[in-house]
């Protein structure tokens, strides 16, 4: 029995989320390719079956079935690891995030929190090994700009994420979601949601922060030298980091997977739906800064998270204290 | 045997390999992963023992901050195997192996004071928690906190000092 609860369980719950991400990616990049062209005013994929649904399925067989290459100068065992150090993080995050009341992804564990800093801590490693081993100058311009842009927005992130933490009062996720909070304290994280969304946008290297693959000034940034399958991974792991930051801010800020008002609280197997619901209308958020806003220059980047994100989320945590110390 | 040693000793393989990685392999970007892998091993251990808090703080701190951070490095200045002309200073081995004494004298003492010292209690089991470590952090040891936090800071702008760009009009 003890096997069972310690090996098989948390095991088949590894594979079941891989599958639900691997598949939520798949169509990711369908939703994401369908509502561009309805912003641009085009149809968008509707080839492959119905709706184009058929469309991921097209594109993975052929990723698949690309030639291999490796550049000849590449550093071979970094250069093959890194697409899989991408991926990880953004698979493994996942393992604090509750899913439906009480149950964590795989395990609730007291430093829920700092799991999410440290892995988000880890997720740049992917990115700058790729661009260094492929012996590129545009691969590794474009891997030291995204792990400056990663590393500096990651500071702002972590200060919210300790208002976030001070208000919770613990560090594991599960409990935060069932905490109730009072109506100030809602408001209070609301008014702070844009601010944390603009971190994430930088922290997943999403439009409009995409500098380090700006096509036009670094071929394709780190991913440069990569193809096939290899290319996929990094693919997959931008997308399957927006479904995770997506979970994690509906997690912090939108009750995770609570209905309002405390509203059917006694069906357990209604959170994973609820959950995959809010993420589904965070993700139109990402698409939709990506259809509507351009890219700023890279100075003004660095500007705006130094001169701008950072005393703001400072403030922002002071104020939070004293919230906290007074009104609690 | 049980699975926790079973885990234990896995995990220390690892551990010991990718030490051993970082001082045998001949890139230093090779060396520089080594060590991460290292890291985190270390990590898994403090998760082993009860300390959640110093596993996060190790991952956060040292693989995602100081690795990167040596990354960098290596990759602006250049990676050119070890063992260059660049490599041999006389000084070198001398040094290493006196920290490595340092080292060695330093675990034996915390061995031998753990061995006749008081077994690990519940309470000691609890100080891994983040509550825990932090209100032993700021009150009993409030004062080298705020020290460590005074040298990052006279560090912070020291570094700002040497980066700047000397204005236009002074020489």
């Amino acid at each position: 029995m003890d096997w069972i609860n310690l090996l098989l369980l948390p095991v088949l719950r590894s594979v079941a989320l891989i599958v639900v991400l691997l598949t939520g990616f798949a169509y990711l990049t369908w939703y994401e390719r369908k509502l561009l062209a309805r912003f641009q005013v085009r149809i968008g994929p509707n080839r492959a079956g119905p709706y184009g649904l058929l469309q991921p399925i097209a594109d993975a067989v052929k990723a698949v079935f690309k030639e291999e290459i490796v550049p000849n100068m590449a550093d071979k065992a970094v250069y093959m690891l890194a697409p899989a150090l991408a991926l990880i993080p953004a698979l493994i995050i996942w393992a604090v995030i509750p899913v439906a009341k009480g149950v964590p992804a795989i395990a609730d564990v007291n430093i829920g929190f700092l799991w999410i800093l440290a892995i988000a801590g880890i997720e740049s490693y992917g990115i700058i090994l790729a661009g260094w081993s492929s012996n590129n100058n545009y691969s590794l311009l474009g891997a030291l700009r995204s792990s400056a842009q990663m590393i500096s927005y990651e500071l702002p992130l972590g200060v919210f994420l300790v208002s976030i933490l001070m208000l919770a009062g613990g560090f594991s996720l599960v409990s935060l979601v069932e905490t109730p909070r009072a109506w100030w304290e809602w408001i209070w994280l609301w008014l702070m949601f844009p601010l944390f969304f603009i971190c994430i946008l930088a922290e997943t290297n999403r439009s409009p922060f995409d500098l380090p693959e700006t096509e036009n000034e670094l071929v394709a940034g780190f991913q440069t030298e990569y193809g096939g399958i290899k290319f996929a991974l990094f693919f997959m792991a931008e997308y399957i980091n927006m479904i995770t930051t997506s979970a994690i801010m509906a997690t912090l800020f939108f009750g995770g997977y609570r209905l309002p008002f405390g509203l059917l609280g006694d069906v357990i197997w209604l959170g994973p739906f609820v959950l995959a619901a809010k993420v589904i209308i965070l993700l139109f958020l990402f698409i939709w800064v990506r259809a509507s806003v351009g890219r700023p220059r890279y100075d003004q980047l660095m500007q705006f998270n130094w001169k701008f994100l950072l005393p703001v989320a400072l403030g922002y945590m002071i104020i939070t204290t004293l919230l906290t110390v007074f009104l609690k | 045997m049980s699975a926790s040693l079973v885990f234990f000793i896995v995990v220390a393989a690892v551990s010991l390999t990718s030490a051993l990685g970082v001082v045998t392999s001949r890139w230093p970007i090779h060396s520089a992963l080594f060590m991460l892998v290292n890291f985190i091993t270390l990590a898994v251990f403090y998760v082993t023992l009860g300390a959640q808090f110093l596993a996060a703080a190790q991952v956060i701190i040292y693989a995602g901050g100081i690795v990167i951070l040596i990354l960098f490095v290596v990759m602006l200045i250049g990676s050119e195997k070890i063992g260059g002309p660049s490599g041999h200073r006389l000084w070198t081995p001398y040094a290493g192996v006196a920290l490595g004494v340092l080292m060695l004298a330093t675990m034996i003492y915390t061995f031998a004071s753990s061995l006749f010292g008081a077994p690990g209690t519940a309470d000691a089991i609890e100080a891994g928690h983040p509550k825990a470590v932090g209100m032993t952090l700021f009150t009993q040891y409030i004062l080298p906190i705020e020290m460590a936090a005074v040298l990052l800071l006279v560090a912070l702008i020291g570094a700002l000092l040497l980066a700047r760009q000397p204005k236009a009009g002074a020489q």
